[in-house]
């Protein structure tokens, strides 16, 4: 800790950061409002799949630049979970080496093009601002600023290659490709490694593709950091289960000496109420999956989608939202949310919320269904609902809801996408009986060196946390890759 | 990428395919099934395992045209390459010695019943297997069935081949004239539901494989999911083989149809590009 402190402050003291401090007085800069993110029409957008984030122009990003104060002590960084040193990135900008700031992300961060859109920024860094915490203002836009970096790096084509050490020969693999599995594909490429990522699915990029939607995180952009990848020489096996085309000890026998495992929480679950397998009720995960990774809302694509008038989406969190969204654009003339708990307590992004409300989202808030009923063909027609009531906080610190007696009605409804959350995919896990789990079906793993109770097996991202974010797999990806490399030099010596 | 190493017609409307994938021919056991795309806009559809070659590195499907992605897949040609093949996927039959099987195929539940019939008969089993049809043309897969089974009895609706009845005709005969220990039956849910109650009626242990709609087929998106026993389970991972007696096949039956007006059009759609 103590090093960082120290390389933060030799990093702070450079002259060119010095003189940009003394360049505008800390009042003018405090002053200033914060930047407003250029977005689409939320009455044009909610009718195509364009994203929805224009990003900032460059006379914008240069303003909120200067808004940071560049503190002695950045508060900020200790609420991102990668430890980006913000203030380097942010002065690069304000210093206008856009370049320079994209290197400074991806010093400690794979995908800064992503995390800068999907990031819940206003519960990490930003939550965590000087501006947050000591003047209650808003917080230095770090989420903007850190995909206008990314995305002018991407733009200008000339993205960095990372470095990669001399090959070692030593063959690991990387099982899942989803941001965890990604990132530490990357470091162990970059140490050396001979790396292998064996993926499920027909694409990589696990959640990232099949869960988020193009109007949020468009694909060619995960698809930019997965050539880089590839051009580090990292290789991909898709349509490779591993615990099912071939075991860990299949592997072991074809030479990899560590593996690590990122496959997520893959697992939807329901509210298993009366009627919940009538036809027209998804999970947000096949719902998604249908729209995002199968296209199926373009005729060209055969896979087919159920696009509804009336589409109810039960659930307050991210996945709920993009659910509710891409039911407006697939032509949904009434979207709605309904939410057992109050909106303060929703776990999506705020962010979320404003866009899903300006589209025209109807939210039902302390609302939760009972059951629904279905026409004769089987598709669900109705939805019971019933009013709830906020009681005392829970464990999760959350006020628990508790139904209000009758209070329940019916209202109509052709499509339900169930988004009330996920368990961990337990393909790995049943394939690997001795692996230790918790009672939740995550796998136990040492929090510094994610290393599980099989030696060579590490593991990180939502099959460890259960369903998290995306930055916080990431940092479980680095540091499992640095944990394998220790793992696997102290083997090596031996 | 999976290369088609061989293609027969066993009937205008069903052929074997023979496909390259060495992994999977290892891993695979019967019951196993892979889900597989045709190119890059297709479907992901699951097909059954029917058999496989470890030294050549192949599986082997038996496919019957149904829609467009069978239909795709048909016109496929040795030589080709299948976009995605991914599995071996489901739950394994759960195989073992206990006597006399009767197994009871209809519709597109034949091609998937063929590596179960085979498992059973190579445990040692007595293997009496009833093929269901609406008429002659449709019976596939007979001598491959004649091949692992004692015994094969044709029904068909209209008594143009075999015996004249349906598909519970065929298994009540059997088991009015001798002891069979358990039943394992794959067809239509309709074909499944009623051969499932006339089991039931004898106390008799029947598996049921469920063919129902998929999409990553590992669990990921419940698309699969049904009732079994009041519970809900998903077939792609918890399945495709469930006690049959357990399942709710209307519920099944509803959501097969889930697609169908869309079905409908699209092989419409794609029987004009063809002609
Ligand atoms: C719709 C949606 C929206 C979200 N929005 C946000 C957001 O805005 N911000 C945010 O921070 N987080 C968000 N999240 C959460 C975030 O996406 C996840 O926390 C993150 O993706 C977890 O990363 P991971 O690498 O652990 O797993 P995943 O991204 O789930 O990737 C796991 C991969 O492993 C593969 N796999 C599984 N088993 C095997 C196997 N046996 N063999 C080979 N491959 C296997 C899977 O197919 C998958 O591709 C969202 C999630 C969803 C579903
Ligand atoms: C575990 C499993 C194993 C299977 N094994 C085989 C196999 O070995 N050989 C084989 O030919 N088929 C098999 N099937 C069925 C096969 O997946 C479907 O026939 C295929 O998905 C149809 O796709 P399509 O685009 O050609 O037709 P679609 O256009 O999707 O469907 C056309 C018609 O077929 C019906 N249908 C659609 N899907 C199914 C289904 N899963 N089962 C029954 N009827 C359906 C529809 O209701 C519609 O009327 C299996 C299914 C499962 C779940
Ligand atoms: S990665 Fe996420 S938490 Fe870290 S600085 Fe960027 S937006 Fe903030
Ligand atoms: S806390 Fe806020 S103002 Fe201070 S360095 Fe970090 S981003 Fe800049
Ligand atoms: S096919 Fe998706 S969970 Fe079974």
């Amino acid at each position: 800790m103590e090093k960082v402190a120290e390389y933060l402050k030799t990093e702070r003291a450079q002259e060119w950061r010095a003189e940009l401090r003394k360049s505008l007085k800390a009042k003018e800069r405090t002053s200033r409002e914060r930047v407003e993110m250029l977005e689409r029409d939320p009455n044009i957008r909610n009718k195509n799949i364009e994203e929805v984030n224009l990003g900032l122009t460059e006379d914008m990003a240069l303003l909120e630049a200067q808004r940071c104060l560049d503190c002695p002590n950045p508060t900020c960084i200790s609420g991102c979970p990668v430890g980006i040193n913000i203030p380097k990135f942010i002065k690069k900008i304000d210093a206008h080496d856009f370049l320079g700031a994209a290197v400074v992300l991806k010093e400690t961060n794979a995908l800064p093009a992503v995390c800068g859109r999907v990031c819940p920024q206003e519960k990490q860094c930003e939550n965590n601002c000087f501006y947050t915490i000591s003047l209650k203002k808003p917080a230095v836009a770090i989420g903007h600023l850190e995909r206008f970096a990314a995305d002018f790096e991407r733009n200008s084509g000339s993205i960095a290659i990372p470095e990669v050490a001399e090959s070692n020969g030593i063959k690991v693999a990387v099982i899942g490709s989803g941001p965890a599995g990604l990132s530490a594909a990357g470091d162990l490429r970059k140490l050396g490694y001979d790396v292998t990522v064996f993926e499920a699915l027909h694409e990589i990029g696990g959640v990232l593709k099949y869960g988020i939607p193009e109007f949020r995180l468009p694909n060619e952009i995960v698809d930019v950091e997965i050539n880089v990848m590839r051009e580090m020489g990292v290789k991909f096996r898709t349509n490779f289960i591993v615990g099912k085309t071939a075991g860990i000890e299949d592997l072991k026998a074809q030479g990899f000496e560590a593996f690590f495992i990122g496959s997520g929480a893959g697992l939807p679950r329901f509210m298993n109420i009366p009627g919940e397998n009538f036809n027209g009720i998804f999970s947000s995960n096949e719902y998604l999956t249908r729209v995002n990774l199968m296209n199926a809302a373009n005729p060209e694509y055969d896979t087919p989608v159920l696009s509804g008038k009336n589409v109810a989406v039960i659930g307050g969190g991210n996945t709920a939202m993009d659910s509710v969204r891409t039911a407006k654009r697939l032509g949904a003339e009434r979207a709605m949310i309904i939410y057992r708990r109050s909106e303060e307590e929703m776990p999506a992004r705020l962010e979320e919320v404003k866009h899903a409300k300006e589209e025209g989202i109807e939210f039902m808030t302390l609302h939760n269904p009972v059951e629904y009923f279905a026409d004769e063909k089987g598709r669900v027609n109705k939805v019971r609902i019933q009013k709830m009531e906020l009681g005392e906080p829970d464990a999760s610190g959350r006020r628990r809801p508790y139904p209000i007696p009758d209070s329940e009605f019916e209202i109509e409804v052709d499509t339900v996408v169930v988004s009330v959350g996920v368990s961990p995919n337990p393909i790995i896990p049943s394939s690997i009986p001795e692996l230790k789990m918790t009672d939740w079906g995550t796998i136990v793993v040492d929090k510094d060196t994610m290393q599980s109770s099989i030696p060579e097996l590490f593991a990180g991202g939502d099959i460890v946390r259960g369903g998290a974010t995306v930055i916080l797999a990431m940092g479980d990806g680095r540091k499992a890759a640095a944990g394998m490399h220790k793992y696997l030099q102290e083997k090596v010596k031996k | 990428m999976n290369k088609i190493v061989e293609k027969e017609f066993f009937s205008e409307n069903v052929a074997k395919i023979v496909i390259e994938a060495p992994e999977i021919a290892v891993s695979r056991k019967p019951g196993h099934f892979v889900i597989i795309r045709i190119d890059e806009k297709g479907e992901r559809i699951p097909l059954t395992i029917a058999s496989s070659d470890n030294e050549k590195g192949t599986i082997t499907l038996v496919v019957q045209k149904v829609g467009v992605t069978s239909a795709k897949l048909l016109a496929l040609e040795e030589g080709d390459f299948i976009h995605d093949v991914v599995g071996p996927l489901g739950k394994a039959t759960h195989i073992e010695k206990v006597g006399t099987v009767l197994c009871a195929g209809g519709g597109v539940g034949v091609a998937p019943l063929l590596p179960i019939v085979e498992g059973f008969k190579k445990a040692g089993n007595k293997v009496i297997t009833v093929l269901a049809a609406r008429s002659k043309d449709l019976v596939i897969l007979e001598e491959q069935m004649r091949e692992f089974s004692d015994e094969v009895i044709i029904m068909t609706d209209d008594g143009s081949y075999g015996k004249k009845g349906l598909v519970t005709h065929g298994m009540e005969e059997v088991i009015n004239r001798e002891k069979v220990n358990l039943s394992v039956v794959i067809g239509p849910a309709i074909m499944m539901k009623f051969a499932s109650l006339t089991t039931k009626k004898y106390n008799i242990k029947t598996y049921a494989s469920l063919n129902t709609i998929m999409v990553d087929g590992t669990g990921m998106c419940g698309a699969c999911r049904i009732t079994v026993g009041g519970k809900t389970k998903f077939v792609c991972v918890d399945g495709p083989e469930f006690d049959a007696h357990e399942v709710d096949f209307d519920l099944m039956l509803s959501r097969l149809g889930a697609y169908r007006e869309q079905e409908m059009e699209a092989y419409e759609n794609y029987l004009k590009t063809v002609q």
